[in-house]
């Protein structure tokens, strides 16, 4: 195994809870450096398992990993040195400022005296909080607290970056911060990035690639562009002006591909076997059938869709709320000729 | 400055900092002894009559009380901050950085310390004013703030064991009522050998914390008395011993890293 040069490889993982279920069920997967790969499930899949075991933190049952081809188990010391890891809650002392934070850090991380203050102010100044250093974190908004956690986990400049659901909670403004610096420290400054997250968007927009685990099982892994490949047909949505028609709509739909879930509970939706060329003739049955509509929208696959595909589950049905897709292809408003 | 000082003197800073920035964790075991002492001395005067009673100042009798009080809330602020530092994942981040997991808790009893030896001064200030004679002179009173810190010391790590273990400030609270029934049940109002009743006088015999009162006491009211100071600061030194490790056992179980 060439783990050595790998950011990030594991085999056959296993961990399982006193009198609880397989929380990690045999994951294999490898990161290149450099990479960023996003962890995809909903709650309780074992995304956090799987960090905490790959961050030292928990020792596995059975299976194998190395982190910057240290054995997370037997070189644990050396692990911690090599990455960061920003975990599910942000960590912090509400009654400490900013800068505070980064000088415990520092200083527990072992720099150097002389440069724990510059390095503070260097990583407050990058995550946008130089202004707001003084002040403590307990009057810090979640985006916030999220950017001056991550900037304590990058205080040794570790190679290998583990990031525990960093944007759940946090206004699409925070998110979309949190995401570009994430994608910097990938592309310029070449940092492993394993990434959990339960936001479809998240993965989709940041990740090289892709594991979506559920029941402690991967049940896919690729690129997001290869995954949705594989699906590869559109969904159209349509959702009813009379919510009383949806069976009717089902039936029309029904002719044109299998029935597909929605995030929206008043639509209904069909995966159109013959794509997007389809549409005439859905329109045309709709029309036949004198039904109205209050809006329709077709999008492409999305890793809900591949979600759904392999695992006979939504996504969007579990914890995570419907996440706007960016590749949605909005036709509202919409209505069936009369 | 080698890395472990350098970790135990950050997290000892943090923990300082921590509790100054929340006066209401300082007063109350500043203020509550205080009105404790104030109320005991007003209202329990006239227990100096009693023959045998070691001093005609009831004050100067109870002054020792207040050292042990605040070393009780120093318990439980030190243990409600470390279940907070386990809840918040605050100990995980530790637990990723190379600090030893000691570094943990004797930053956190630095911190305690520091906080204890400001209580413990003003308890003697507060004692002077007061116009309490204390018969060892200003060399007694110095071997009471050490004894005091050794108390609080010793508790904290209780508290820290707890905070621990738990991981939950609110049951680290749950303790404390307990904490005051051995604080009552000891020599705490009235010298052991003349508490009337004899199951009280038993208890009061065996709970260690008779002990830590009647070292402070003898400071004040005898001078220098061997036997008293050779307990109190035996129970102390065994207290700060079995607390300790207790408490070092308790971070263990937390720290989990491979």
């Amino acid at each position: 195994m060439t783990d050595t040069n790998l950011g990030i490889a594991v085999h056959e993982l296993h961990k399982q809870f006193k009198d609880g279920p397989k929380a990690v069920d045999g994951i294999s997967l490898a990161v290149a450096p450099g990479e960023i790969y996003g962890f995809l499930g909903p709650n309780g899949a074992g995304k956090s398992t799987t960090v905490h075991i790959l961050t030292t933190l928990l020792r596995p049952d059975g299976g194998y990993a190395t982190v910057q081809g240290y054995d997370v188990v037997k070189q644990g010391a050396q692990v911690r040195a090599s990455i960061g890891a920003a975990l599910q809650e942000a960590a912090l002392d509400p009654m400490l400022t900013g800068r505070e934070h980064m000088r415990l850090q520092t200083a527990l991380q072992g720099l150097p005296r002389s440069t724990r203050r510059p390095r503070g102010n260097e990583l407050l100044e990058r995550v946008g909080l130089i202004d707001a250093a003084d002040r403590r974190v307990g009057s810090y908004s979640g985006g916030m607290k999220r950017r001056l956690d991550l900037a304590l986990a990058l205080v040794h400049e570790p190679r290998v970056l583990f990031l525990d659901e960093p944007t759940t909670g946090l206004d699409p403004q925070s998110r979309s911060d949190l995401w570009r610096e994430v994608s910097r420290l990938a592309r310029e400054d070449g940092v492993t990035v394993f990434l959990t997250t339960q936001y479809l968007e998240e993965a989709d927009v940041l990740a090289d690639h892709v594991g979506i685990i559920s029941r402690g099982r991967i049940v896919a892994e690729g690129t997001p562009e290869a995954l949705k490949a594989e699906i590869g047909r559109p969904t159209l949505e349509v959702v009813p002006v009379d919510p009383a028609d949806r069976q009717r709509f089902a039936d029309v739909l029904a002719r044109f591909g299998p029935a597909a879930s929605s995030a929206k509970p008043s639509a209904v939706a069909v995966l159109l076997e013959d794509g997007a060329d389809a549409l005439a003739s859905v329109i045309r049955g709709i029309d036949a059938d004198s039904l109205r509509m209050d809006s329709f929208q077709v999008h492409k696959p999305t890793l809900d869709d591949v979600f759904l595909a392999k695992t006979g589950e939504s996504f969007a049905q579990g914890d995570q709320g419907a996440s706007a897709s960016s590749e949605d292809e909005s036709l509202q408003p919409a209505e069936a000729p009369a | 400055m080698s890395a472990t000082s350098t970790q135990v003197g950050e997290l000892a800073r943090r923990s300082l900092v921590r509790t100054l920035r929340q006066p209401a964790s300082i007063i109350p075991s500043l203020l509550f002894p205080l009105v404790f002492l104030a109320l005991n001395s007003g209202g329990l005067g006239s227990a100096t009559r009693i023959p045998d009673f070691p001093t005609d100042s009831y004050l100067a009798f109870f002054i020792a009380a207040p050292f042990v009080q605040a070393a009780l809330f120093a318990t439980m602020g030190a243990g409600t901050d470390v279940a907070k530092d386990v809840q918040t994942g605050f100990v995980s981040r530790l637990a990723l950085t190379p600090t030893r997991g000691n570094a943990l808790l004797f930053g956190q009893l630095a911190g305690v310390l520091a906080v204890s030896l400001f209580s413990s001064l003003t308890f003697l200030v507060v004692g002077l004013v007061a116009g309490v004679t204390f018969e060892s002179g200003l060399p007694g009173m110095v071997v009471i703030m050490v004894l005091a810190t050794l108390i609080g010391i010793a508790l904290s790590s209780i508290g820290v064991m707890l905070g621990m273990r738990s991981g939950s400030g609110e049951a680290v609270q749950g303790m404390f009522p307990l904490f005051f029934v051995f604080l009552f049940l000891s020599s705490l109002t009235m010298p052991r050998p003349l508490i009337e009743q004899d199951w009280f006088r038993t208890i009061a015999t065996y709970n260690p914390v008779s002990y830590l009162l009647e070292a402070i006491r003898s400071l004040v009211i005898t001078g220098w008395d061997g036997r008293a100071l050779a307990l109190g600061f035996g129970i102390a030194i065994a207290l700060v011993a079995v607390s300790v490790f207790g408490a070092s056992r308790a971070v263990r179980m937390r720290w989990t890293r491979t």
